[in-house]
């Protein structure tokens, strides 16, 4: 069983296998469609994100509400190719890590290997228990948003698996 | 004759508990079914991502988490027996407060904006739902209620087939679209054609034939069998549970056909993802 704790080390990066199945603790942040349009608008206007984005992982959720009791509402992945376009851009600025699911464009995966970053898959679907992965969480950034907000997550052995690595291996069957 | 009436508050109460009803757990069929491809899976990791998938639903009842954080579009079909008043209030607005409440109190994600293009605004209640409403015979209300996720909404497709394409053009269709969702459905799949009709129509028999329970046949045998065929056919392309490879690409398709025009032949896919979510309430 692969175990990475963040802040990220390039060295475990590069020795990811597509096609592992990893558990990741410590943080994350979140970002879907509103969230990247918003923080390309910001590099265009101000030249800075929210948040010190460089290392990082990026998971793409859109998280229910969270209800009394629990540490946070569902949170699976949503589909990645709708980021697509906004991608490169945050590889370029150090993001490390994407957790999302389905297909990447080619433009992405070839920043992935340019910057030495990797797209790795969480369970579509798997929400309640990717969100009791979940121990704490505060959000960052455009908190008018709502569910689309940026949230930092502290996670404890959240299941993904590598899809694309460094050496430009792909887990997907195309 | 005599006309028997029916509260819109009742409709309302219905279509909540409907929403809420869905959310949770596998339904006892999707269950089952699970388990059966998990066994069945030669691939590890497919494998264990069908048991994640499994435990998924139990850590979602155990703590009344929705199992997906995407709650879907709430698609509300309803069949009215002709002899039927509904009083107290309108049926649309019955349909949409019943949306509202179910996602308010059961911690559901809204995710509906209000105009498509120009603003993308949430409506925060998660309304409008889609409503369909069909006059049938009887004194009775069935309502049937979905939360459709849109991962598996954005892969589907509409083809509008030459007549000269026959059978093998609606199967080549079917087989392409599945390829091309891949990953982004979220397989394993639920797969829903509709052919016939008008372009329209089509795509309104392709969301019907996702209200259909796992494992109910086509009463033509013709189609009966092109279900079938077509659920080998698509686990024969090993792109397994997640588009991660392995033999448990869909779990059942559902055909449901119309009669059309000599100078066509409609076909929709209409992908759900496993989790299914629909149920049927009666009322009388």
């Amino acid at each position: 069983m692969i175990k990475i704790q963040t802040p990220l080390d390039q060295n475990l990066i590069n020795e990811l296998q597509a096609g592992d199945l990893v558990f990741i603790s410590g943080t994350l942040y979140t970002a879907r469609d509103a969230a990247h349009k918003r923080m390309i608008d910001d590099l265009n206007t101000t030249g800075s994100l929210p948040f010190d984005i460089t290392n990082q992982i990026l998971y793409y959720v859109g998280p229910s509400p969270t209800p009394p009791g629990q540490t946070f509402g569902s949170a699976g992945p949503t589909t990645a190719g709708r980021m697509d376009a906004y991608t490169p851009t945050l590889l370029d600025l150090g993001l490390k890590m994407i957790i999302a699911k389905g297909y990447r464009s080619d433009a992405v995966k070839q920043s992935l290997l340019k910057n030495q970053a990797v797209y790795l898959v969480a369970i579509g679907g798997a929400g309640a228990m990717l969100g009791k992965c979940v121990k704490n969480s505060e959000v960052v950034a455009y908190e008018d948003l709502g569910p689309e907000a940026i949230y930092k997550l502290e996670v404890e052995d959240f299941p993904a698996i590598v899809c694309w690595d460094t050496q430009g291996n792909d887990a997907y069957i195309q | 004759m005599k006309i028997k009436t029916i509260s819109a508050e009742r409709i309302k109460e219905a279509v909540k508990e409907g929403c809420l009803a869905i959310q949770y757990k596998y339904s006892p069929k999707m269950q089952e079914t699970m388990t059966k491809y998990m066994d069945q899976e030669k691939s590890v990791l497919a494998k264990n991502i069908l048991k994640i998938l499994l435990e998924n639903s139990d850590t979602a009842s155990e703590n009344r988490l929705p199992m997906c954080q995407d709650t879907g579009m709430v698609v509300v079909r309803m069949n009215i027996g002709q002899n039927v008043q509904i009083v107290g209030g309108s049926l649309r607005e019955a349909v949409n407060q019943g949306v509202r409440e179910a996602y308010d109190v059961g911690y559901l994600r809204k995710s509906i904006v209000g105009d498509p293009v120009f603003d993308r605004k949430n409506t925060k209640d998660n309304t409008p739902a889609i409503l369909y409403t069909e006059i049938v015979d009887g004194d009775e209300i069935e309502i049937e209620v979905a939360a459709k996720g849109f991962g598996s909404e954005n892969m589907s497709a509409l083809k509008m087939c030459k007549p000269s394409e026959g059978l093998a053009g609606v199967r080549q269709f079917v087989l392409d679209t599945v390829r091309n969702a891949g990953p982004n459905a979220c397989p394993p799949l639920i797969v829903g054609v509709g052919v016939g009709g008008t372009m329209d129509y089509a795509a309104v028999l392709a969301k019907k034939a996702l209200f259909r329970e796992i494992g109910d046949r086509h009463p033509d045998e013709r189609y009966a069998n092109l279900e079938k065929e077509l659920l080998e056919e698509i686990n024969a392309m090993g792109i397994g549970p997640q588009g991660l490879g392995g033999s448990t690409t869909a779990l059942d398709v559902f055909i449901e056909d119309f009669p059309t025009h000599i100078a066509s032949m409609p076909v929709v896919v209409n992908i759900n993802c496993h989790m299914a979510r629909h149920t049927k309430v009666v009322l009388s």
